[in-house]
């Protein structure tokens, strides 16, 4: 059986770490490949980087570190942040990455999905949503909107008709980010979680709102996801990643803790 | 040093640099005459089975791990690479290596795990090794450490070929062959510590047998 993953997600910005709450004020907080070195060695199965400026001028680099971070550790990693061509997506790839996160691009052009599915395999596209909570209504009946541009612009698009409509186009895992337990340290946006875990039978990361290790096994076992996103969490020393994963196994998670 | 088969399936690089990680010698190549002249070779590979049988017989590296099998000097397949050293892929229908017997089926839609949660296709994780006879190739790995796993396909070769196997919907083949003609379905340079365990045994066995590289 799979193990339940935990992925530290780390925002790169000029080549450095940066971490914001909700999106805003960003803080220089280290060194990208030191960083995923570190967080390789406290077990986590997976490591997310994101290119948050995702500038031309600093796209180099942001390749930089990919390959520099692809020659650090020996375990997946996804990248994303300004991806909007299949030429972006090889550019990642063949820098080290196992599978590329597309977001805003793939709402504003949603065959970008398939695009990157057929050049690729599925296995390789994650399809990043950022969510906010909305009053439900006839154009988002489940209450929760795609949101896009760093949760800045609301897309009237309904998450849980998204999420199956990334699947239907060539997804190979979602991840479900909440705008409104981003940062909050308070948990996952459980039920959001839940409700697109059922929809599709796609591996789906929960993000946004991991406060303790215990938040871990929500996502997990209430929530329904196969992954927890990490970030301020572990970035600040407060909890490594094996505490998280211990944890999850201790309340009966499957995860992987010899490595 | 070990050769790294290049013939345009992928994943050489990731190899290449877990194997630097080790200090363990090594050439990314797609020349006969540098694979055969290595101790050992390692034959990785992503993608789909009819395309890289095409691009290997094109390279003449078809006939280099025929000819290596043959004389009995060391070989790891690695995922795709893996399931193509058996006779036959459902995947594209395709006849392939057929350096060991055997075949390559999809898994079935619809399968459950042991919690029972979905067990979508591709099988894409980490999961762990159940032992079914020793091999050198796995000495010093903790029972219970676990490897990356991303297939479709999975391995059916003949069963006293068998040298363990893992379980996602149903129990499966993830690694066999025989002493020096190895492979393993999961994702080696991809797995951690315990991936670059059984790199490392794979090289420390090339080098026992074929202490240097022999230039034809």
């Amino acid at each position: 059986m799979l193990s339940k993953r935990v992925i530290p997600c780390l925002d790169v910005r000029a080549g450095r770490l940066t971490k914001g709450v909700k999106f805003e004020g960003n803080v220089d907080i280290g060194d990208p490949v030191d960083s995923a070195r570190r967080y390789y060695e406290e077990g986590a199965d997976e490591i997310v980087f994101y290119d948050i400026t995702a500038s031309a001028e600093q796209r180099g680099i942001f390749l930089d570190v990919v390959e520099k971070v692809a020659s650090a550790i020996f375990i997946p990693f996804s990248v994303g942040g300004g991806i909007a061509s299949v030429a972006d997506m090889r550019a990642v790839l063949l820098a080290g990455a196992e599978k590329v996160s597309i977001n805003s691009a793939a709402v504003k052009r949603p065959e970008l999905i398939s695009e990157g599915a057929d050049a690729f395999g599925s296995q390789a596209i994650v399809v990043g949503m950022d969510v906010l909570r909305v009053p439900a209504s006839p154009t988002i009946p489940s209450g929760y909107e795609i949101v896009i541009h760093g949760g800045r612009k609301r897309t009237g698009l309904d998450a849980l008709e998204w999420a199956r409509r990334c699947q239907t186009l060539g997804a190979g895992e979602l991840c479900v980010n909440s705008i409104d337990a981003d940062g909050t340290c308070d948990g996952y946006e459980l039920i959001l979680t839940r409700m697109i875990s059922e929809a599709v039978s796609l591996p789906v990361i929960a993000s946004g709102g991991a406060g303790k290790p215990e938040h871990c096994h929500e996502a997990v076992s209430l929530g329904g996801a196969s992954a927890a996103l990490v970030a301020s969490i572990v970035h600040y020393g407060q909890y490594t990643i094996r505490q998280c994963k211990e944890e999850m196994a201790r309340r009966g998670a499957k995860v992987r803790l010899t490595w | 040093m070990l050769a790294i088969l290049d013939y345009g399936a992928g994943n050489q690089t990731s190899v290449r640099r877990a194997l630097e990680h080790l200090g363990v010698p090594c050439v990314v190549t797609s020349d006969p005459a540098t694979a055969e002249a290595a101790q050992g070779i390692i034959f990785p590979g992503v993608g789909a089975a009819g395309q890289a049988m095409q691009a290997l017989h094109a390279s003449g590296l078809e006939s280099v791990l025929r000819r290596v099998t043959i004389r009995r000097e060391p070989l790891l397949g690695i995922c795709l690479g893996c399931q193509i050293l058996l006779e036959y892929s459902e995947e594209n229908d395709a006849m392939t290596l057929g350096l060991m017997p055997g075949r390559s089926v999809r898994f079935p839609d619809g399968m459950t795990q042991e919690d029972g949660t979905p067990a979508p296709v591709p099988h894409m994780g980490w999961n762990s090794l159940r032992l079914k006879k020793p091999s050198r190739l796995l000495e010093g790995v903790a029972p219970d450490a676990e490897y990356y796993f991303v297939h479709s396909y999975f391995v059916e070769p003949a069963p006293e070929l068998v040298i363990a196997t893992t379980t996602y919907g149903q129990e499966f083949c993830s690694v066999y062959g025989r002493d020096g003609l190895w492979a393993v379905q999961c994702h080696l340079e991809k797995s951690g510590r315990p991936g670059l365990q059984v790199l490392r045994n794979f090289y420390d066995y090339c080098r026992s047998v074929r202490p240097e590289d022999v230039t034809c």
